[in-house]
């Protein structure tokens, strides 16, 4: 169900070079799912106007906490790291249609490849996979080494290798180099980021199952505006889809890319 | 008895409450969140003889208190409409406005003959002015003359009163209102977006991938009110007025311009709870203005 609510800041923290994770409680959370987005209003007032959308990072029933993890870049962003304890943040959410973790069955081995900002949906996604017994294998793409973030964690859940641009921290290049070095075995994938990498990895992989999650500038976030649609390729029934409500998840081969 | 309720050519208001055009697709999706039945009307996304894709993306920007957009009419199509969309509304208690779109006389005609005779359909919006599209829509809502003969066709087939949305891109927006009046429309809804364009910090280049598009919210009511304010004095027919409309008071100030009812548009994608938050508001509105019934205020601004 999704709710429009006032959160409770539990935390803020800077995690790497402009990059933030903050903490939120409140009811909401007890619908999450891996690869869901909230879509958060940073000021309130009307500067700025539109909501943010902004991926969930770590989801906590018990304590009704989750964390989303964002680079603060643009004036909407940057207002939501000014947001201290104790303050409320108005949350609209959970939206769209996360990860399928039940796609993994027991014991298979799943790829999880992500970049930069597209990084954080994969760590609740991860640990729900290694949950259910199956094992991860993480690539991970970074701008530079200073906006890297979340090693320990990944490291936790499974084996992770690291591709940044300016070769600061694992393989100097793409999570594509990164394929070709470690050859990593796997039976189907995950991926969030930018659409060039989402591109290549289809195209890496073209027999493998495999799930992406896609970004699109929005307005309403839930389904009613028409500013998150995506061509769709001709495989597909329909001619269009939504990433804010009919993803931002898709099966690989549907969403032209 | 309600203090709220409007009556207008073939609307019977809860209230004078309805989101905009576009900014609330068919409605399923607000229905997650609340009971529509809430409402007094609900004005459809445009809808067109065939399916339109509408434009590429990015199709928004934000802007200084408000934003752009470009959907380009993106719709099912009036098949679609009226077999799925339509019976969907049956569910709610609440009137249906039918915003209308095409690119030349006939479909209009076609569209509004056959969206008219569903039967949860109140009344017509002649979408005259949608600045997004190549052909069609604002070609009609710039020329007095072209504006006034697509009313008359239009209402000449339809089975319920023809509101026509007015556009703000033009150098006299009363010119228009007095042609459809002349035209024989049954009321005038207004404002549509005023086209705009933001530039990529970077590249210098347009934001929203067709270049121009619609600017909607906080930023526009100034030159909204206006707008109704000069309308009302020139025609007399109602007006369901709108351009960043957020809360109960700027609903009092459009109503004082000269408005019978009014839309919320953008705002539904900020709070996406204004519509019916706006609606339990209005009564401490009309206490703190010693005012016993809403219908007291509209066009108060003149008098
Ligand atoms: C489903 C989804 C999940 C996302 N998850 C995350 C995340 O976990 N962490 C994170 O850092 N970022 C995430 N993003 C991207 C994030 O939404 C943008 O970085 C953010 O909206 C930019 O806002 P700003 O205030 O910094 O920039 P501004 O330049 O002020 O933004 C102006 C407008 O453009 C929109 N916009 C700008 N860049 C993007 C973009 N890349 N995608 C969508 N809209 C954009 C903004 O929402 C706003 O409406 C996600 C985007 C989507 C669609
Ligand atoms: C995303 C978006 C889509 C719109 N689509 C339509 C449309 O299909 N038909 C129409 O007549 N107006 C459309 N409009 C215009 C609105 O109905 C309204 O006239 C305008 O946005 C001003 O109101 P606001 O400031 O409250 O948004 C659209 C506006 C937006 C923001
Ligand atoms: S953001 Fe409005 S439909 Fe996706």
């Amino acid at each position: 169900m999704i709710r429009q609510e006032k959160m409770t800041v539990v935390a803020q923290v800077q995690i790497a070079t402009n990059i933030f994770e903050l903490t939120l409680q409140g009811q909401l959370v007890q619908d999450m799912t891996p690869g869901q987005f909230v879509h958060v209003k940073v000021s309130d007032t009307f500067e700025p106007l539109l909501r943010r959308p902004i991926s969930i990072a770590n989801v906590d029933k018990e304590k009704n906490e989750f964390t989303m993890i964002y680079r603060a870049e643009g004036r909407g962003t940057q207002f939501l790291a000014t947001n201290r304890e104790g303050q409320i943040v108005d949350v609209l959410g959970p939206l769209g249609n996360g990860f399928p973790v039940d796609a993994a069955q027991p014991g298979q081995t799943a790829l999880l490849v992500g970049g930069g900002i597209g990084v954080p949906p994969l760590q609740e996604l991860s640990k729900q996979l290694n949950a259910r017994g199956v094992k991860t294998i993480h690539v991970l793409g970074f701008q530079s080494e200073d906006v890297c973030f979340y090693e320990e964690q990944f490291s936790a859940l499974g084996d992770t290798y690291y591709a940044t641009v300016d070769g600061s921290k694992g393989t100097k290049g793409f999570v594509t180099t990164v394929f070709d070095d470690v050859k990593p075995q796997f039976d189907l994938f995950y991926s969030c980021g930018p659409m060039p990498m989402l591109r290549a990895l289809e195209q890496y992989y073209p027999e493998k199952e495999g799930y992406l999650s896609f970004e699109e500038r929005m307005g309403c976030g839930i389904g009613a505006c028409f500013a998150c649609v995506c061509d769709t390729t001709d495989k597909h029934e329909k001619d269009y889809v939504k990433v804010c409500s009919d993803g931002p998840v898709f099966p690989k081969g549907v969403v032209a890319l | 008895m309600s203090r709220i309720n409007i009556e207008l050519p073939g609307l019977d208001l809860k209230n004078p409450i309805m989101p905009a055009s576009g900014c609330f697709g068919f409605g399923r999706e607000y229905a997650q969140l609340y009971d529509l039945s809430k409402l007094g009307a609900i004005m459809i996304k445009a809808t067109t003889l065939e399916t339109r894709r509408g434009n590429p993306t990015p199709r928004v920007a934000e802007t200084s208190a408000g934003m752009l957009n470009a959907i380009g009419l993106q719709n099912p199509g009036i098949e679609k409409v009226m077999g799925e969309e339509l019976k969907f509304l049956e569910g709610y208690d609440v009137p249906i406005i039918a915003n209308v779109a095409g690119t030349e006389v006939a479909d209009y005609v076609e569209v509004a003959e056959r969206i008219s005779k569903a039967p949860n359909v109140k009344a017509l919006e002649l979408n005259i002015s949608c600045p997004n599209v190549k052909c069609g829509g604002i070609q009609f809502g710039t020329d007095p003359q072209t504006a006034k003969e697509l009313t008359q066709a239009v209402k000449a087939v339809s089975s319920v009163p023809v509101y026509v949305k007015l556009s703000p891109n033009v150098t006299s927006i009363v010119d228009i209102a007095k042609a459809v009046e002349e035209g024989g429309a049954d009321g005038i809804t207004m404002i549509n977006t005023l086209v705009g364009m933001r530039l990529d910090e970077r590249t210098g280049k347009p934001v929203i991938a067709n270049g121009t598009g619609g600017l909607s919210g906080p930023a526009v009511k100034p030159v909204a009110i206006r707008m109704v304010y000069e309308v009302y004095k020139a025609v007399n027919i109602p007006i369901i007025g709108m351009g960043g409309v957020t809360c109960a008071q700027d609903v009092i100030d459009f109503m004082s311009a000269g408005a019978s009812a009014v839309a919320v548009g953008t705002a539904n994608f900020v709070d996406h709870f204004v519509c019916p938050t706006i609606i339990d508001e209005l009564p401490a509105k009309l206490d703190a203005l010693g005012v016993e019934h809403i219908s007291e205020i509209i066009g108060r601004s003149h008098r």
